[in-house]
């Protein structure tokens, strides 16, 4: 149908189906009791709505386009980092540089240049930036400000860049497509982050790093991991060239990177002393905030899947 | 004519370059006046500051906005002077020699009948990037004869890197807008402007990229 594998389909329906059992369960709530205020489950649910609808219209639009969404997805999450971790004045020119390595990055991409796109930022925008910076001349301040620019560059211009190499790889499982490695990496991995939300929420108890986020437990995590697990193995063979087993592996590495990519970002937003990182996306604050664990899930995935299929 | 050029000007280049090379973080957006006469101050880093908060009103409004701004830099250039007073619709005031006060202001209190919004930014320059320099007094000299005007202030943080005093390169960064509760009247000139200063310092707490300056030597 519309031209699209048939499993992708499918599990696009069943995305739009868990919105929509979102939705009726939100209004449910909210008539049940009407002196709560639940504006910003509202708001969250909202946004949902929207990022699907984006992302799936991306999806299914020529490759071409869903890799410029990935590099704007990428663009404005550097963005997000430059903003609020400290530079200095003097950095402005290599941070216009460091912009610059996204169109690049996303180049090797669109041509499937695979050695390319691996080493271009761990090699040379790791080695050009400083080079850059020495040119401006200051020097204080000089190794904390090229750490965080290159922290920041890895993390939201490498690691992002992995979904869209996805769309890239040969098709192996016919039947679900190139985006059909999308849909499965970015299901499981949101609702990993659901799934340790709700065991947290029913059953935590004992907390596994309070310093950073209070409200992570071992109840939490472990059921998270658990459910995503057994998750993962059913839906691995339907999405993706992976085995049950492999899939299995697949989902406990999603699960537990996930919450590592989460607390990752929050230990930044703890250091600067914000709750978000932004307010892009009413109801979950910045886009790094939604996608933190994305960060870490999209290259652990695509390298597993790589070694094993390819 | 002109009128077309500015929402055009606002329409296919000020808002998607707010949109997508800065991105804003604005915290309280009902807080600001929705019709004139009004005065909103901010605080001022970059030349982006105007365009930022003229960006923040509906196209159909932008032509009420009026920014004022220093007449000896806006207006010695004859393209700069053209472009400032009929697409950006600035209220030209002098900086230096004033003789007479009342005269200074008089285009001021013209917009004001008209039921225009005046943009005042009372440090008078840029100044330093993200650093809040003394305030002028001359917004109390306005407010004086209109003690009932809203007067609503505007905190911005991160234009200042984006595109600070003497820098031609533009550099995407996220920015803060914060608008805080309007400031009530004082008799006082000097307790008037330490309520302002106070309350744009109070707005800065709220801004997220606060943490991301570091100050060269």
């Amino acid at each position: 149908m519309f031209n699209i594998p048939l499993h992708s389909f499918y599990m696009m329906l069943f995305v739009i189906f868990l919105l929509i059992a979102g939705s009726l369960i939100r209004l449910r709530l909210q008539r049940k009791n009407p002196s709560v205020d639940y504006t910003e489950l509202k708001q969250r649910i909202q946004s949902w709505w929207w990022m699907i609808a984006i992302l799936f219209g991306i999806l299914l639009a020529p490759t071409t386009i869903s890799i410029t969404f990935f590099a704007l997805l990428s663009f404005l999450a550097l963005k997000e980092f430059f903003s609020i971790m400290p530079t200095r004045q003097a950095d402005r020119r290599v941070l216009l540089w460091a912009y610059l390595a996204i169109p690049a990055q996303y180049y090797w991409v669109e041509t499937a240049w695979y050695g390319m796109f691996l080493i271009f930022i761990p090699i040379y925008v790791f080695l050009f930036l400083p080079m850059r910076a020495v040119f401006i001349g200051e020097t204080k301040g000089f190794i904390r400000s090229l750490g965080t620019i290159h922290w920041a560059v890895m993390l939201s211009v490498l690691c992002i860049s992995h979904i869209a190499y996805l769309l890239q790889l040969p098709v192996i499982n016919e039947e679900a497509g190139a985006l059909g490695l999308v849909l499965f990496l970015i299901f499981i991995t949101q609702f990993n982050d659901v799934c340790q939300y709700i065991w947290g929420k029913t059953f935590g108890k004992h907390k596994i790093i309070p310093k950073v986020s209070p409200k992570k437990t071992w109840e939490g995590f472990i059921g998270g991991v658990v459910t995503v697990t057994i998750i993962s193995g059913l839906l691995a063979p339907y999405l993706t060239p992976l085995t049950m087993v492999q899939g299995f592996v697949a989902g406990s590495l999603i699960a537990v990177s996930g919450f590592v990519g989460d607390v990752v970002i929050s230990s930044v937003k703890r250091d600067l002393a914000i709750k978000d990182s932004g307010t892009l996306i009413p109801g979950h604050g910045g886009l790094l905030d939604r996608i933190d664990s994305l960060i870490y899930t999209a290259p652990l995935f695509f390298h597993f899947l790589y070694y094993l299929c390819y | 004519m002109n009128r077309c050029l500015k929402i055009l000007f606002f329409a296919l280049l000020v808002k998607p370059m707010v949109l997508l090379g800065l991105g804003l973080n604005i915290f309280f957006k009902a807080r600001l006046p929705k019709a004139g006469p009004a005065m909103v101050v901010a605080n001022h880093n970059s030349h982006l500051d105007t365009l930022v908060l003229m960006s923040l009103y509906p196209l159909s409004q932008i032509h009420k906005i009026r920014p004022v701004a220093a007449a000896d830099y806006f207006l010695c250039h004859k393209v700069v002077a053209w472009f400032s007073l009929n697409i950006i619709g600035i209220i030209p005031i002098q900086r230096s020699n004033i003789r007479d006060k009342e005269a200074l202001f008089a285009e001021c209190h013209k917009a004001l009948d008209n039921g225009d919004i005046l943009l005042i930014f009372p440090e008078g320059s840029r100044g330093k990037p993200e650093a809040l320099s003394a305030l002028k007094r001359g917004i109390h000299h306005i407010i004086k004869q209109r003690p009932s005007l809203k007067v609503v202030p505007v905190m911005m943080h991160g234009l200042g890197r984006a595109l600070p005093k003497g820098e031609r390169v533009f550099v995407p960064f996220n920015c803060d807008v914060v608008i805080g509760e309007a400031i009530p009247f004082e008799e006082d000139a000097k307790q008037y402007i330490d309520s302002v200063y106070h309350s744009l310092n109070e707005l800065l707490a709220l801004c997220m990229t606060r943490q991301s300056i570091v100050l060269d030597e």
